[in-house]
């Protein structure tokens, strides 16, 4: 039995007259990798927006840690996400500006860690994940697959306890999805980082440990649906 | 009855024992081998949920050797039983060859037992998404031991795996359409 270390539970969230969660529950276990699985327009952005503290529900309670998420400031939420979540998004949502080793190294420095420091321990993660080649290199000048690396390797840099996937192989054909997911998982159980994968893909689904199921803002875990 | 043993005798013995034939014959292309040889080598590209079983080897090279596809190449005793070293034929090289040349039929899927199971679900008032989420949970849990064994494996495995894999993501992508689509469905059975 895995301890719980995110939790939602009877999560509501409602954007204008449009419900999108109607009393969603949700944990995940340290190490633990969850996909949250689901139709378009079902609800599982929203939940992973308000476990990752990036949305304040309606209604309900999200624990982390033993801590109420949902009764911390924004400002106490945001140290919480640069402390300890990382965030994996479709489109990478690197910044074009910088180089990718500067993207990589960026959670860090947004934490006050000094610039050597920061880049040494960015290149560490941009080896891990196969992209060291690219560090001088800007967003623009690499391919899809080269920016989930890049991405994934932004997102674990900080060695966060939670590490928040938006589908992250839903702009990546399947050879280049799988490798992202590979490395993605590998590097997530080696740092013992919860995983929380929001995806469509039942193959992406499979490298969890367990899936979730939204349907209309609620939630189903299908291990109970046998 | 009689319709039910014609396709049995024609699964058991024609789809996979031409299969497994132009397979072993496909296997001698690169040189003569025992019977033993064969399997071994069988087993360990293609037989890696269900081994041939030496009775079937044995089957197989005979009714090759009838046929003309293989030779004997040569007997051996060395203190043990006979073994007979087979070779292919020219004969035996153009039927692997007609047989990689010639697709092969795709599978429609028409009679499905799911389909079948979520109609008498509604005809008779079950609970028919309780049915499509336990095949879902059944279908995730077979992808999930896939994909560990994928990750674990070599590239053969990583091959045979996915194309496992994406035969289930076909299934769980119509049961995902069928449950959008159930109160359409009660709907259309029960008028």
């Amino acid at each position: 039995m895995i301890d719980t270390l995110l939790s939602g539970h009877e999560l509501h969230k409602t954007y204008g007259a449009t419900p999108a969660l109607a009393g969603a529950e949700f944990t995940v276990g340290a190490g633990e990798i969850v996909a949250i699985m689901g139709p378009s327009g079902s609800g599982k952005s929203t939940l992973l927006h308000c476990l990752a503290g990036i949305v304040r529900p309606d209604s309900g309670t999200i624990r982390y840690d033993g801590g109420d998420l949902t009764a911390m400031s924004d400002t106490q939420r945001s140290a919480l996400r640069r402390s300890d979540f990382g965030f994996v998004f479709q489109f990478g949502q690197l910044v074009p500006e910088l180089t990718c080793l500067e993207n990589v190294a960026l959670p860090l420095r947004l934490n006050a860690v000094k610039r050597k420091e920061a880049e040494t321990k960015a290149r560490e993660w941009m080896e891990r994940l196969e992209v060291a080649d690219l560090a001088g290199k800007r967003p623009g000048e690499i391919s899809g697959g080269q920016g989930q690396r890049i991405a994934v390797a932004r997102a674990l840099v900080i060695r966060p306890r939670v590490v928040f996937a938006d589908e992250p192989t839903g702009a990546l054909d399947s050879l280049n999805g799988e490798r992202v997911m590979k490395l993605l998982i590998e590097a997530a159980r080696d740092t013992r980082a919860a995983v929380v994968l929001v995806t469509h893909e039942s193959r992406i689904a499979a490298y969890s440990d367990r899936e979730i199921v939204v349907r209309d803002g609620r939630s189903r875990d299908m291990a109970r649906a046998t | 009855m009689r319709s039910r043993y014609t396709h049995w005798v024609y699964l058991l013995c024609i789809v996979l024992g031409m299969s497994i034939g132009h397979t072993l014959l496909g296997l001698l292309e690169s040189g003569p081998r025992h019977g033993y040889d064969l399997k071994r080598s069988f087993d360990e590209r293609f037989g890696r949920d269900r081994s041939l079983a030496y009775g079937q080897v044995y089957s197989t090279m005979s009714r090759l050797l009838k046929n003309g596809l293989v030779e004997i190449d040569g007997l051996e005793t060395s203190g043990g039983p006979e073994r007979k070293r087979y070779s292919i034929t020219d004969a035996g090289v153009t039927d692997v060859e007609q047989w990689l040349g010639q697709p092969e039929k795709p599978e429609p899927y028409l009679q499905s037992t799911l389909y079948t199971k979520v109609v008498l679900a509604l005809l008779t008032g079950r609970d028919a998404n309780e049915i499509l989420d336990t095949q879902r949970a059944e279908h995730l849990r077979m992808m999930r031991d896939l994909t560990r064994r994928k990750l674990d494996g070599d590239l053969s495995d990583r091959l045979i795996c996915d194309h496992a894999l994406f035969h289930l993501e076909a299934d769980l992508r119509w049961l995902e359409l069928t449950t959008a689509r159930l109160s359409e469905l009660t709907q259309e059975i029960r008028t």
